[in-house]
């Protein structure tokens, strides 16, 4: 194995420590009888999960990265670029990775067949995206910013607006899929998908933050997401 | 050090931005191929029709095509990354076509028995579930297999696939309840 991998030739793992929700979120009805109820068996390291699929550019083509540009016409809504930096927990750039996008568009509408929502579907506008990070690990999408949408899981719920982000960083044990929020928005206090992270600071870590230098004059605001992925240990797997 | 940006769930609409091109590592026809396959249960025993699986492997020969495992001894093959990625159908079943991998590397200096490993994301998953899918037909290997060593002996069996015909196994994912899979804290 390479000296990356390894310390004094003992495998190095990735860190454990998370902000991730809980698997039983009560108030996501969903998760009653998804979550398992047995804790989860802890498992040290090997190279099985410090090994991972590798994608980069060969998964992605020229205009993957723009969501408005699919279609014959353009999308309607309000067109945004979400940027940022795909980092590790000691701000390390994590390059070449592929980030997976998904999103409704910008009614609140899913291009699903189990999105039952009563909004119009968009032609112009499929809602999937992919990039891939460059040399210090920044990405940009072209989008349309995502609307609101009902979603039945309590009376009246509607889910905050977000964007679904999937990243595989450099192992198994890096692998994300997350959401990115908008700011200031007026139904996180009843999301309980955003809710689910316990701490108000790690919740904030998954909102977007608006910027006005990225913006395009008279055509694009922009908002910018860093996204943290599990950082190496410095110290070998106990075996 | 900052943690990681939270998890959250793919929820039910995932195949607009993770497309499902990958269920076959290998054309089912080619030398060696085997066919796993199975369902996904929830805690009332109701199969769950919205579920995405990733497998991650070694080749027959036990070799991780990632730049971390650069083993000689264990070549890599033209063609095959080790990444698989399916989704269930309405009956809530998945199936994978790839080759057994070989053994691998344990980090003491032994050595880990053939075993597939899977993330299981789906709506009401506010994180992935890890598993190990590991061969019957290895029950020696397995029997030495540290990670299956530390599992609880009654559950053990939850990681390990069921032959299902030439060349096929079952390997039934639940998610909760009676008989629930074993899943890691990775």
């Amino acid at each position: 194995m390479t000296d990356a991998a390894t310390r004094g030739g003992v495998l190095l793992g990735y860190r454990r420590e998370t902000a991730d929700p809980p698997y039983l979120h009560e108030d996501y009805l969903a998760t009653r009888t998804r979550s398992p109820g047995h804790p989860l068996v802890p498992q040290p390291h090997t190279l099985s999960e410090v090994t991972g699929p590798v994608y980069g550019h060969e998964r992605v083509v020229e205009l993957d990265h723009d969501l408005t540009r699919r279609h014959a016409g353009e999308p309607l809504g309000e067109r945004i670029i979400l940027h940022g930096r795909v980092l590790d927990g000691d701000g390390r750039p994590m390059r070449n990775t592929l980030i997976e996008l998904w999103q409704a568009n910008a009614a609140g509408r899913y291009r699903h067949d189990a999105d039952r929502h009563p909004a119009p579907l968009d032609p112009n506008f499929s809602g999937g995206g992919r990039t891939v990070t460059d040399d210090d690990g920044r990405y940009r999408f072209i989008t349309v910013k995502p609307g609101a949408y009902p979603w039945r899981n309590h009376d009246n719920a509607w889910r905050a607006a977000h964007i679904h982000l999937s990243l595989f960083g450099p192992a198994f044990a890096t692998r994300l899929v997350t959401q990115t929020y908008f700011p200031g928005d007026p139904l996180f206090s009843q999301d309980p998908i955003f809710q689910s992270v316990r701490d108000e600071r790690d919740r904030r870590r998954m909102i977007s933050s608006f910027d006005l230098g990225e913006t395009v004059p008279e055509w694009a605001l922009a908002y910018s997401f860093d996204v943290v992925l599990r950082g190496r240990e410095s110290t070998p797997v106990e075996a | 050090m900052t943690l990681p940006t939270p998890s959250q769930t793919v929820g039910p609409f995932f195949s607009i931005g993770l497309p499902v091109t990958d269920p076959e590592l290998v054309p089912p026809a080619s030398e060696g191929a085997i066919r796993v396959s199975g369902t996904v249960y929830d805690g009332e025993g109701q199969t769950v029709d919205d579920a995405l699986l990733e497998i991650w492997q070694a080749n027959g020969a036990g070799r991780y095509d990632h730049p971390e495992d650069d083993r000689e001894e264990a070549p890599l093959r033209d063609g095959f990354r080790g990444f698989g990625r399916g989704e269930t159908d309405e009956q809530g079943r998945f199936a994978f076509v790839t080759v057994k991998p070989g053994a691998v590397p344990a980090p003491d200096g032994g050595v880990q028995a053939p075993h597939i490993l899977v993330s299981v994301f789906a709506r009401g998953l506010l994180k992935r579930l890890a598993t190990r899918i590991y061969f019957p037909e290895e029950m020696a290997a397995n029997e030495a297999d540290p990670v299956l060593c530390a599992v609880d002996p009654q559950r053990r069996g939850t990681l390990v696939a069921v032959a299902d015909g030439p060349r096929a196994y079952r390997f039934d994912v639940r998610l909760q309840g009676e008989g629930e899979t074993v899943f890691f804290d990775l």
